[in-house]
């Protein structure tokens, strides 16, 4: 299960998407938006993405995760505009033992920060931000 | 020939339009995008410059050779892992 959409994630959708009578474990990661960042008070955030090109990362970091780890994986990231607490991404993965349900886990996530097309923008109360262009970047 | 680039979020707001059609020399590649659209889009100096360039949904290196129709993505800075 790969998704990219404007509607709240539902936790319970990810979950029953990886649950097998096979599985042991189940690992759930939210990642949730943050009232503060780099020392400013957050308002609220946006979430952009180059949906093509996203949906193509998604799927390869969830084909990867399967044939290293043999795991059942599901990954749904929201776009448009999020409020505190919101969750922005969501990833569940299933898997025999916890061990391989932790480490795809922390793969997916870790590589989906680094790969996808997808921006965030932080937007407090005197201004906002494109996370990315606040560092120096390689030229293309 | 004729391309269109399709622009995303810092890159996006400094030109005001998410795709702009462009007409390019033949021969021209993927990499030499950015610096034809910043001629014309002074407000990109402002900006970080893209990561990678994707052609029609794909990404290619900067040496590839853009064809007519093509479809090319300028991919801005992501967020990475150090602030989530």
């Amino acid at each position: 299960m790969v998704e990219l959409g404007r509607d709240p994630i539902r936790v319970d959708a990810l979950l029953d998407a990886v649950r097998v009578p096979g599985a042991g474990a189940v690992v759930l990661f939210l990642g949730t938006v943050r009232d503060h960042s780099r020392g400013r008070h957050v308002g609220h955030l946006e979430y952009e993405a180059y949906e093509a090109l996203a949906r193509k990362e998604m799927t390869r970091i969830a084909t990867h995760a399967i044939e290293r780890w043999g795991v059942r994986i599901a990954i749904v990231h929201r776009l448009g505009t999020l409020a505190i607490g919101e969750i922005s991404v969501a990833i569940a993965v299933a898997a025999p033992h916890r061990r391989d349900a932790f480490e795809a886990g922390r793969f997916a996530i870790d590589t989906l920060k680094q790969t996808v097309p997808i921006w965030k923008k932080e937007v407090w109360a005197s201004g906002s931000e494109w996370i990315g262009q606040e560092e120096p970047s390689p030229s293309a | 020939m004729q391309i269109t680039v399709h622009l995303f979020a810092a890159h996006r707001e400094a030109v005001g339009t998410s795709t702009v059609p462009l007409i390019i020399p033949h021969g021209t590649t993927a990499g030499e995008i950015w610096t034809l659209l910043v001629t014309r889009h002074p407000g990109l100096r402002q900006v970080a410059p893209p990561t990678a360039v994707a052609v029609n949904d794909t990404v290619h290196p900067a040496d590839h050779p853009l064809a007519e129709g093509d479809q090319v993505a300028l991919l801005a800075p992501v967020s990475g892992g150090a602030h989530g």
